[in-house]
């Protein structure tokens, strides 16, 4: 770990003061390809975060450090004033076990690109799976509300279709679901509408601005920068690893910053 | 007068001129023939006698080994499959321990013949003369005679279990590669532990992928269990073997065996095939159970709208 700053703000306060994602300085390479070149990043509580930025630049292996997915190699990430992947303690930092990630993951949902529906479970098995078998509701109760969660995303007839009977918008929308029934704190969506047909991204993104409106902490990776625009309550553009640039969604939309910002946006817009 | 035949050809095929294959019908026939030689001088040899052959294929003795082929090589599958999966994990896990362990298991059981350790098992007396199981400095305890432990079955059970779990190690390993590894990202993304996106996501999708490899080991271990007639296992080699050795009608006991054999193989192909078909192909899912999740969907829509305001007005701290 580099770059570590000694802090002195036990986490009680920390979670009462501050963001409920903080990420400093964080650096991440695979082997000598260095994706994370020193990342600063915050999220609010309620707070609709959308990244963009070109293909290769980082934002997507940021994300799934945000839910320890991958390690990070310096710097720091918070969530909810706690460490990910280590407990802070007495100026050293412990590494979590396996017991400790899995606890830590309850309360973060993700979106993968490709769904990753659990191919071996119908729907609505997959929705209530999570809190069957992690969280021990009983199986009825975890059922009907694996039931609910599928009408609200709008598949309220499909739980007995099994993931690879289901149109590719379908199954990110049961994703959806089957993430929101572990109750999480925040949601992260990895490009969650870059592997769907073109008519199939609206029903998608009707859903997570369905939760935004709710009140839905989300960090979003995406290129739907009209759902930036509509939705998102911050626009961070990365870059090299880095954030180039941050800001309210309408104004770096309307008039970047950057100039590397303003040649990617003229490419997507 | 006729009409002008169309230029096209007729639905009913009429206007269709079909490709003759002569070499198939002379290479057919020949084979035919030396088939039919063969199996003419087989039946008209004097030195089988067909009743024989009759007699022993339903004689008691030869029954009875027939069942314990089959348990034999039921158990020894499962047992094996069983240590397979186990090796599998430690050798895919991120402990080095296990993974040598493993290795050095694998590397073991394949690198020796199964009929050297078959043999090995049923002498084990002369390494370990008793079995004893003890908690130590305490005096609790039992020890077993290990010449009355290592009967034949049993020595030849733990032979081809062991055997076995080393190469199922192997196919399991394989299986749990090929589901792809975006299962487990989702899995640990809603919470569960390493060994909870074993049980729950990966092996029942790796079962799938290796069913076909499985049946296919099981088809082998039934041929394979005719190895433990060195250590008496009662099964269907020993008998006939101890039969033939007495009356020296060898020819006919083991055309008896083989026909024993063969009839295991095509029932046991015939499961296989309907357990693929259920399981096996990962492009066509397995039975859906819509009855359940029919009555779950009239259920719960009144507590539809309830369920929906709790989701939504779950943003809160962590």
């Amino acid at each position: 770990m580099t770059n570590m700053q000694t802090d002195l703000i036990t986490p009680a306060d920390a979670a009462a003061t501050s963001p409920l994602i903080i990420a400093e300085q964080v650096y991440k390479s695979f082997g000598s390809n260095q994706v994370l070149a020193g990342i600063d990043f915050e999220v609010a509580a309620g707070e609709v975060a959308v990244v963009i930025g070109p293909s290769g630049s980082g934002k997507s292996t940021f994300l799934r450090c945000l839910n320890a997915l991958e390690t990070i190699d310096g710097g720091r990430i918070r969530v909810g004033g706690s460490d990910v992947g280590y407990t802070y303690r007495d100026n050293k930092f412990y590494e979590w076990n396996s017991r400790d990630y899995a606890r830590f993951r309850l309360g973060i949902g993700m979106v993968f690109q490709r769904f990753n529906l659990f191919s071996n479970m119908n729907a609505l098995e997959n929705v209530a799976c999570g809190p069957i078998k992690v969280k021990g509701v009983p199986r009825k109760e975890a059922r009907e509300r694996a039931q609910a969660l599928l009408e609200m995303v709008g598949l309220g007839t499909h739980g007995h279709k099994f993931p690879n009977q289901l149109s590719g918008g379908q199954q990110q929308r049961v994703a959806i679901a089957r993430s929101l029934a572990m109750e999480p704190s925040v949601m992260l969506f990895d490009e969650p509408t870059s592997g769907l047909d073109p008519e199939l991204v609206d029903e998608v993104l009707e859903v997570m601005k369905t939760l935004a409106l709710g009140g839905m902490t989300m960090v979003v990776v995406t290129h739907e920068i009209g759902f930036a625009r509509e939705v998102g309550d911050s626009l961070t553009f990365v870059d090299g690893g880095v954030v180039v640039e941050k800001g309210d969604p309408r104004t770096v939309i309307s008039n970047p910053q950057s100039p590397r910002t303003r040649q990617f946006l003229s490419k997507v817009l | 007068m006729t009409e002008t035949p169309a230029r096209v050809l007729q639905p009913d095929t009429s206007n269709i001129v079909r490709l003759k294959h002569p070499g198939r019908v002379i290479v057919g026939l020949l084979c035919a023939l030396a088939l039919g030689g063969f199996a003419y001088t087989l039946i008209t040899n004097p030195h089988i006698s067909w009743p024989d052959v009759m007699h022993y294929l339903v004689f008691p003795k030869i029954l009875d080994g027939v069942l314990v082929t089959i348990w034999l090589s039921l158990i020894s599958t499962v047992v094996g499959l069983s240590i397979g999966v186990i090796l599998a994990v430690m050798k895919l896990s991120s402990n080095p321990l296990a993974q040598t362990l493993s290795n050095i298991y694998i590397w073991f059981f394949r690198g020796t013949p199964v009929l050297v350790q078959l043999i090995f098992w049923f002498n084990l007396a002369f390494l370990f003369p008793t079995l004893t199981l003890a908690i130590p400095f305490t005096a609790i305890g039992y020890q077993w005679d290990m010449n009355t432990l290592m009967t034949g079955f049993n020595a030849a059970m733990l032979g081809l279990a062991l055997n076995l779990g080393a190469y199922a190690a192997e196919t399991v390993r394989a299986g749990i590669q090929a589901v792809d590894v975006g299962q487990s990202e989702a899995a640990s993304s809603i919470g569960m532990t390493p060994a909870q996106r074993l049980r729950v996501v990966v092996l029942p999708q790796a079962g799938r992928i290796i069913l076909p490899p499985i049946g296919n080991e099981f088809i082998s271990m039934l041929k394979t269990t005719s190895l433990v007639y060195v250590v008496a296992g009662h099964d269907l080699m020993t008998n006939a073997s101890q039969i033939y050795k007495q009356n020296s009608k060898i020819m006919e006991l083991l055309i008896v065996v083989s026909i024993w054999y063969m009839v295991m193989t095509v029932i046991a192909t015939y499961f296989q095939n309907k357990l693929e078909k259920k399981f096996g192909n990962v492009n066509t899912p397995p039975s859906p159970r819509a009855s359940w999740s029919r009555a779950m969907m009239q259920s719960a829509q009144a507590k539809r709208k309830l369920a929906v305001d709790t989701t939504l007005g779950s943003g809160g701290s962590l």
